[in-house]
């Protein structure tokens, strides 16, 4: 068994004085899909940006490519992982392509300048998420939805066997949350990506991910496989609100009561 | 896509308007010198002239050219720190420090020297008083930065006022001069030039770096970039910039906040084309701004800020005007 993508021993994550994640043991191998799920400030960001390694833990290890995350470079820890975070906002002008270009910069020596074989990831990873032909457009003409799919297209041209998404689903229509979603499961099943992902609706948790990790805020965390975790009587307690369970041709999907 | 062959020609053009400044800043004045003449003198052959070329206008020319280019430098530098198009080197109270401290020197009759040394410590004052404060929880975010930054700037304009409603009437316009900027005083063109070329080599480096800051922390972080280090870096590079500029000119404003931002108007924002090329238009705005500013109404010397204004605002306004949306 090769060494797991990512890994929290022990993580203990606090927000301020608040401890919202106690205890973690998580291991994410090649191939494999990790729902997150809790309410609204519950603490999900804080322990994805932990996981990333951009944030120390309070206390425990977060393991990227079976190193210390606390020891390696930055530049090391960004040929390993990518991370999408919730905001995108541009004070300075800058093309599409540009930005999606700016994924190459790990990879990229001191005096390198971006060669024609990185345009074409950069082109490509556009492509994959609908943005072809809007490479010379300025990213703030763009919309929420497109500006949200240029920043996956750029983690996309960074390339790194894991991917850790903070609501990647967020501003984006139901055509795009779906193609989203499936270009995710096709990076893992293909190339043997692991994928970490913020995800608000259970039901898609479900459908797209082998595993689910249910944070409640308060230091509990659940975690195992998405049959298991993803029931309604888990969910209502996570959400503190009622959830009722229908099944239909190997989907599970949830209704509020 | 940026290229380094695009970067290249836009930069070797630039270089021509840098080389045009100084020659027609060599040759201009109230003794008119003949371009052939001005080659000679530089070359170091007799002609007619060569002594008021290179011992009244080389030095000065070379001074304003460093400073020119040391304020575009601290300009771009500190929009990307403070991820703010509208920063500029001044923002963070860098010249206000350096503004009480020569003001001072002035008020105490000290000479040139004096002057000089005291606006230096004053600028250094400012930029480690405005990082103790924005730094002390540790955070030192943008805003935070920002805000101290300008509040630490007002603090040191009231100091300011404060001696000018103080000085004696003789000691006023030396003052005033040197709070708009002047480059008469400045002797010894060579710390000024030193420090740029330090400053742009030690920038150079980090220049891909530093177009992932300007997208964001957390996002530079994510992509590998070392964030804490290279803002502490950027920081104390922009101040030291500024300080020297300040200590060897007196504040002249718009060059820093301008010239970065036209330059980015028109290439775009990539710091690897950004810096150099701020680097030579700021030198050669300033250059032919002092070259106006001691010629247009000669004997009579005009402060050098008030034309770098006067150049620099409709050519920001045209650019600004055809920018596409």
């Amino acid at each position: 068994m090769s060494t797991a993508l990512l890994e929290a021993r022990q993580l203990r994550v606090t927000v301020g004085e608040r401890t919202v994640v106690e205890c973690l043991d998580l291991k994410a191998g090649a191939g494999e899909r990790v729902a997150i799920l809790g309410r609204n400030g519950a603490g999900k960001s804080t322990l994805l940006s932990t996981l990333a390694g951009l944030r120390k833990p309070a206390s425990g290890q977060v393991l990227l490519g079976g190193e210390d995350a606390a020891r390696i470079s930055p530049r090391q820890a960004a040929l390993q992982r990518a991370w999408l975070g919730q905001f995108q906002n541009d004070p300075f002008a800058s093309t599409v392509l540009e930005t999606a270009l700016t994924g190459r910069h790990p990879h990229l020596g001191r005096w390198d300048w971006e060669s024609s074989r990185d345009a074409a990831l950069a082109r490509s990873a556009l492509q994959a998420v609908g943005l072809d032909g809007l490479e010379q457009r300025q990213i703030r003409t763009l919309s929420g939805g497109e500006r949200q799919r240029l920043a996956i297209a750029t983690l996309l041209t960074q390339a790194p066997p894991l991917y850790l998404l903070d609501e990647p689903l967020s501003h984006l229509d139901l055509n795009h949350q779906m193609a989203v979603l499936e270009l995710f499961s096709g990076a893992a099943r293909d190339c043997g990506a692991a994928v970490l992902m913020v995800l608000h609706d259970p039901a898609l948790a479900h459908r797209f991910c082998d595993h689910a990790l249910l944070v409640f805020g308060d230091g509990r965390t659940e975690t195992g496989a998405v049959d298991a975790i993803l029931t309604a009587k888990k969910l209502s307690g996570l959400y503190g609100y009622g959830l009722r369970q229908l099944e239909d041709g190997g989907h599970r999907c949830f209704i509020p009561e | 896509m940026p290229t380094r062959r695009r970067a290249f020609l836009i930069l070797a053009t630039l270089m021509l308007l840098a080389l045009a400044s100084f020659w027609t800043a060599l040759a201009a004045g109230s003794i008119a010198v003949e371009a052939g003449d001005v080659l000679s003198a530089l070359l170091g052959q007799p002609a007619p002239g060569a002594d008021v070329v290179l011992q009244l206008r080389l030095p000065r020319a070379l001074a304003a050219f460093a400073c020119g280019g040391l304020l575009a430098l601290a300009g771009a530098l500190m929009q990307v720190l403070l991820r703010n198009p509208l920063a500029d080197p001044y923002i963070l109270g860098i010249s206000g420090g350096a503004g009480v401290g020569a003001l001072f020197a002035m008020l105490l009759g000290l000479p040139a020297l004096g002057i000089d040394g005291l606006a230096f410590a004053g600028a250094l004052g400012a930029m480690l008083l405005v990082f103790g404060l924005a730094h002390g929880d540790g955070s030192w975010t943008q805003t935070r930065l920002l805000l101290t930054g300008v509040i630490v700037a007002a603090g040191c304009g009231a100091l300011v006022a404060l001696m000018l409603a103080l000085a004696p009437e003789d000691r006023l316009r030396g003052m005033l001069f040197w709070l708009m900027g002047d480059l008469a005083q400045a002797a010894d063109a060579w710390p000024p030039l030193l420090a740029l070329a330090t400053a742009l080599a030690l920038a150079m480096p980090f220049a891909r770096e530093l177009n992932l800051l300007a997208r964001g922390l957390i996002q530079a972080q994510a992509l590998g970039v070392a964030v804490s280090r290279l803002r502490y870096a950027v920081y104390l590079l922009a101040s030291l910039a500024t300080a020297a500029a300040v200590t060897t000119a007196g504040s002249i404003g718009f060059v820093g906040l301008v010239v970065p931002h036209l330059l980015r108007l028109a290439t775009g924002n990539d710091q690897r084309l950004l810096l150099p090329a701020s680097v030579l238009a700021g030198g050669s705005l300033l250059l032919l701004a002092d070259t106006l500013a001691r010629t247009l109404i000669a004997p009579q010397q005009l402060p050098v800020g008030v034309l770098t204004a006067l150049i620099g605002v409709p050519i920001f306004l045209f650019l600004l005007s055809r920018q596409p949306k």
